[in-house]
């Protein structure tokens, strides 16, 4: 008990002092429980398109609104929020980023209707056959 | 210290799979100014590296609430309370922004709470001293933020997207801490010969730890080249330590206030502040466990901790998937 005692924390801060706490202990914390995240998007207003700022951990979809107002609407303008459990997103590969390459050479073209000018010469179209 | 991990100089750098034409192929990355993704091929110490930095910044984060927190009660008006509070309340959040970015390197964020809570891994040394007035509150708001931001935002041009992002979040919060923070100070040494007698006594009794905050000179460092050139770290704790002085001490002679260092003088002729070593053998003792608060730090988050267990319990959801996140 004198042990014990000497191991009591006396803070500055009253309702430390008051919680009665003992220092000193380094055991594991068992049990700590692992939500799920959820990825969250944000819409700054009306319009808007929304855009992902981060993920949030809750037990469900209810909390994870709850979770993401608090942490990314707190300073911002908002207008909605979605969350999406991350298990349900599906993307692509960084390094298959190569597969986005056509798209661009695709959209090179249209927007160079008149080929003679900027980036998509002749050479360019040969490069690609 | 603030997302600036201490690193064991024996730590093995490499293993056999990293090949040098991977690790070429990584660096040149970098160098183009890319950012690396979760998703991303990485050196085990690039990851390894970054999760303690992220982790400890997190927990920075969120121990640092708890010395001004402990000032939320007894703000010396309706009008201070609620700005602190607000404060407080984005600290906290910050570290829940670091811990995301953290996991997505594969550490759970349970992990994490757990290493913080045995005390396995580290916070910023500064949180380790008492807030032992209003003022203390106030110079923590203005001068340890001030600091947190000179890391911050060099940290936040480092290679790593997911930190990089949250950094971007923090900085812009933090930048309204440090008016906050200014503004009080400002106030209490404009004030009452009282105020005015009670910040200094603030100020000198933080001037060593704020010396500590950056760390020890890391110049002779081979890691540290390393993870300078991967963009994990920044710039040398010797040149933020500079950076800092150089914008705060005008500002805080400006105001009447004095420092506890004779030797402390812009050297004309290199540019730097020329200052007294602090005591780093204090340092390291802090940092191991044995400072004024240490104790009732991990206490406190512990408490919470077991506190709050019931209510996690209850809102679980036992059929949960869980996946890594994204980004």
């Amino acid at each position: 008990m004198a042990l014990e005692d000497k191991k009591r924390i006396e803070s500055l801060d009253p309702r430390i002092s008051r919680a009665r706490l003992s220092g000193g202990n380094h055991e594991d914390m068992t049990g700590l429980l692992h939500f799920q995240t959820y990825e969250v998007f944000h819409q700054n207003k009306r319009g808007a398109q929304h855009k992902h700022v981060g993920i949030v951990h809750a037990p469900n979809s209810d909390m994870a609104l709850l979770y993401a107002k608090e942490q990314y609407a707190r300073r911002e303008q908002t207008a909605n929020i979605w969350v999406a459990p991350s298990s349900c997103i599906s993307a692509t590969e960084y390094a298959d980023d190569d597969i986005f390459t056509t798209n661009r050479f695709i959209f090179s073209v249209l927007t160079n209707l008149s080929f003679s000018k900027t980036r998509c010469s002749e050479e360019n179209i040969e490069s690609r056959s | 210290m603030y997302g600036n991990a201490y690193i064991d100089p024996n730590e093995k750098f490499s293993s056999e799979e990293e090949t040098p034409e991977l690790l070429a192929a990584f660096q040149a990355r970098i160098d183009a100014g890319d950012k690396i993704e979760p998703q991303d091929w990485m050196p085990a110490m690039y990851r390894k590296q970054l999760i303690r930095m992220i982790e400890q910044h997190a927990h920075s984060e969120i121990i640092g609430s708890l010395p001004e927190g402990t000032w939320i009660t007894r703000a010396p008006g309706f009008r201070r309370k609620l700005a602190l509070m607000a404060k407080v309340q984005d600290e906290v959040g910050h570290a829940q922004l670091l811990y995301s970015a953290a996991e997505t390197l594969g550490k759970s964020r349970e992990d994490m709470m757990n290493d913080l809570i045995t005390g396995k891994s580290k916070y910023s040394n500064i949180f380790n001293y008492p807030a032992l007035t209003w003022a203390d509150s106030a110079v923590i708001a203005w001068l340890v933020d001030a600091g947190a931001i000179v890391n911050q935002l060099a940290n936040s041009k480092g290679s790593y997207g997911p930190y990089c992002r949250a950094l971007e979040r923090i900085c812009y919060e933090e930048s309204f801490h440090l008016k906050y923070g200014h503004d009080n100070v400002v106030h209490l040494a404009t004030g009452t010969k009282k105020q005015r007698e009670m910040v200094q006594a603030a100020m000198t009794r933080w001037w060593t730890p704020l010396m500590h905050f950056f760390g020890p000179s890391d110049k002779a460092s081979v890691h540290s080249d390393t993870l300078m050139r991967w963009k994990v770290k920044m710039a040398s704790n010797d040149a933020m330590r500079q950076q800092f002085m150089d914008m705060y001490i005008p500002k805080i002679w400006d105001l009447g206030l004095t420092l506890p260092d004779p030797l402390l003088k812009k050297n004309t002729e290199t540019g730097l502040w020329d200052y007294t070593e602090p005591d780093w053998e204090e340092f390291k003792r802090v940092i191991n466990g044995d400072g004024p608060c240490n104790a009732e730090r991990l206490a406190v988050r512990r408490m919470a901790e077991e506190n709050g267990r019931w209510v996690a319990r209850a809102i679980n959801n036992e059929e949960a998937e869980h996946v890594r996140p994204f980004a």
